[in-house]
């Protein structure tokens, strides 16, 4: 096959005359697309601390806690792959199309969850039937491991 | 007989990103054989499917490779797929068979600007590059991700892609593709780079052949094997013909690459107006069940993934023959006779990914 001459040159001089191909970037940015897959984000109202997410997450970026309330998100260890949001029971987690912030320390985002578990209900009696009499008092007792210690306490007492 | 010296090469190599480490045995500056030696990152992918579920797993297996990545995981949630007998949409296999098409586009326009840096032309590979990122913008526009896609998953695809969208893919591509002949043009003709791959590490058809070369490395030889013509995903519906050139040097290797880029454009012109209506997945019921090979065409040729199910959520074995491990004997072969400066170009041109090589 012939070889040509200066098929290079009309590449390098087309490249002279465009505009730069990449954007000067904290000044600008690219324009990011609906599907792009950035950062999750979540509303915390919803979330019921149901441990789903920090379960299925494949490289455990998500920590929940419930005793502290907190959902937790290491942002390094995150890897977009949208699995959360697709496992999310009550459809808190999002995925957004922005990128997040570089960052020059590791650092945990948490989030507090503002969620109150359902007061327990009280237990109905079981197998005695004359005790059930001082059963009306119940909704002022709450907490929940204690309040059925009291019943077992209770209960033979009388 | 001149004095004989071992010159190590890699696995840190300046012109070389990839971690592959060779020993040359050289002679009066032709080299006499070269010993490879691997394992500098084995990452024990294959071991993780007894800790992570079927389903879950086809997250990893799309990573056993930044550059092929769909196809990778791809090629799992398929084997997966026919272990349990599912049959997937429609809509699924044509949108597959696109995603499978833009990546090897992206895969081979990277290796054509990484070739230009391995022969100095800095220039061009820049202009390789900067086209890519044309095929990267669809890309991120339909999945989500520029490199990992994201959208495969056991049962169909993860994410469907808007008509609308789809519409207008075509005009996009074709914007790339005009581009890109002035740059391929470059490679076609220009004589200094016709210096460098004419009639360098060349490999006859019978050496290919018996070595188990795979994908244009074995096209450029003159064998006509092409796992798409399997008819996986949508490719039974549409015309895809092996590309073949027989002079088995690098120079026929670039030029089956190139030609292969412009046959994955007219394959996405088949695909993109055809995709049909309808969903995109299946709910996936049952563990699977038995084993299965499962062979598919990725940019750097034939892919093998072998998945073995007990019944559970977790598999028992998974294996991947990826395509760099199967062209190493051929290129300890090329190398053999060839010029020391030549050997990042004879390295480079079985588009190595020692990573997923090592898994």
């Amino acid at each position: 096959m012939k070889q040509k001459p200066l098929t290079m040159t009309r590449v390098a001089l087309g490249s002279l005359l465009r505009r730069p191909a990449t954007v000067p970037y904290p000044a600008e940015r690219k324009p990011v697309y609906i599907a792009t897959r950035g950062h999750i984000s979540i509303e915390e109202e919803k979330c019921n601390l149901c441990l789903i997410c920090d379960k299925r997450c494949p490289t455990g970026a998500i920590r929940v806690d419930r005793t502290g309330k907190t959902w937790a998100i290491d942002r390094l260890r995150c890897i977009q792959c949208n699995h959360c949001v697709d496992v999310c029971p009550r459809k808190c987690l999002a995925m957004e199309n922005s990128y997040t912030t570089p960052m020059q320390m590791k650092r945990i985002d948490v989030v507090p969850v503002p969620f109150t578990p359902p007061q327990p209900k009280p237990k109905p009696p079981t197998p005695a039937a004359p005790p059930p009499s001082d059963l009306p008092s119940k909704p002022a007792e709450p907490a929940s491991g204690d309040g059925s210690h009291d019943h077992t306490t209770n209960s033979p007492t009388d | 007989m001149a004095n004989r010296t071992v010159i190590p090469f890699g696995p840190q190599h300046p012109v070389l990103p990839e971690p592959i480490h060779l020993d040359l045995v050289i002679e009066d500056e032709h080299v006499v054989e070269a010993i490879p030696s691997f394992g500098f990152i084995h990452r024990g992918l294959e071991k993780l499917v007894e800790k992570k579920d079927f389903t879950e797993f086809a997250f990893i297996a799309e990573r056993i490779c930044g550059i092929c990545s769909y196809i990778h995981g791809m090629g799992y949630c398929q084997a997966v797929e026919t272990v349990m007998g599912i049959e997937i949409p429609e809509r699924a296999k044509w949108l597959r068979t696109m995603w499978s098409e833009l990546s090897r586009i992206h895969s081979h326009m990277m290796w054509l600007g990484l070739l230009a840096d391995a022969f100095g032309f800095e220039n061009l590979f820049m202009a390789c590059w900067r086209l890519r990122e044309g095929i990267l913008d669809v890309i991120e526009e339909t999945s989500g991700g520029r490199v990992i896609f994201g959208a495969a998953k056991v049962g169909g695809c993860r994410r469907d892609v808007p008509d609308d969208l789809l519409a207008r893919i075509p005009a996009q591509l074709k914007a790339v593709e005009d581009e890109l002949r002035a740059v391929t043009n470059v490679f076609r003709d220009d004589f200094s780079v016709r210096q460098r791959l004419c009639g360098v590490g060349q490999l006859s058809k019978q050496d290919a052949y018996d070595l188990g070369a795979v994908g244009p490395m074995l096209r450029a030889s003159g064998v006509a094997l092409d796992s798409r013509l399997d008819g996986y995903a949508a490719y039974d519906k549409i015309q895809v013909e092996p590309i073949v050139e027989t002079a088995g040097d690098c120079w026929a290797r670039t030029m089956v690459r190139i030609r292969e880029i412009y046959q994955s454009f007219e394959i996405l012109r088949q695909v993109i107006p055809n995709v049909p209506p309808g969903p995109v997945d299946m709910k996936i019921t049952g563990s699977p069940k038995g084993e299965f090979f499962a062979r598919l065409e990725q940019p750097r040729g034939e892919v093998i993934y072998y998945v073995k199910g007990n019944g559970t959520k977790f598999l028992d074995r998974f294996r991947v023959r990826t395509p760099t491990f199967a062209n190493i004997p051929p290129l300890l072969k090329m190398l053999q006779g060839c010029q020391l400066a030549d050997v990042p170009v004879i390295v480079l041109t079985i588009d190595p990914c020692i990573s997923c090589a090592e898994r």
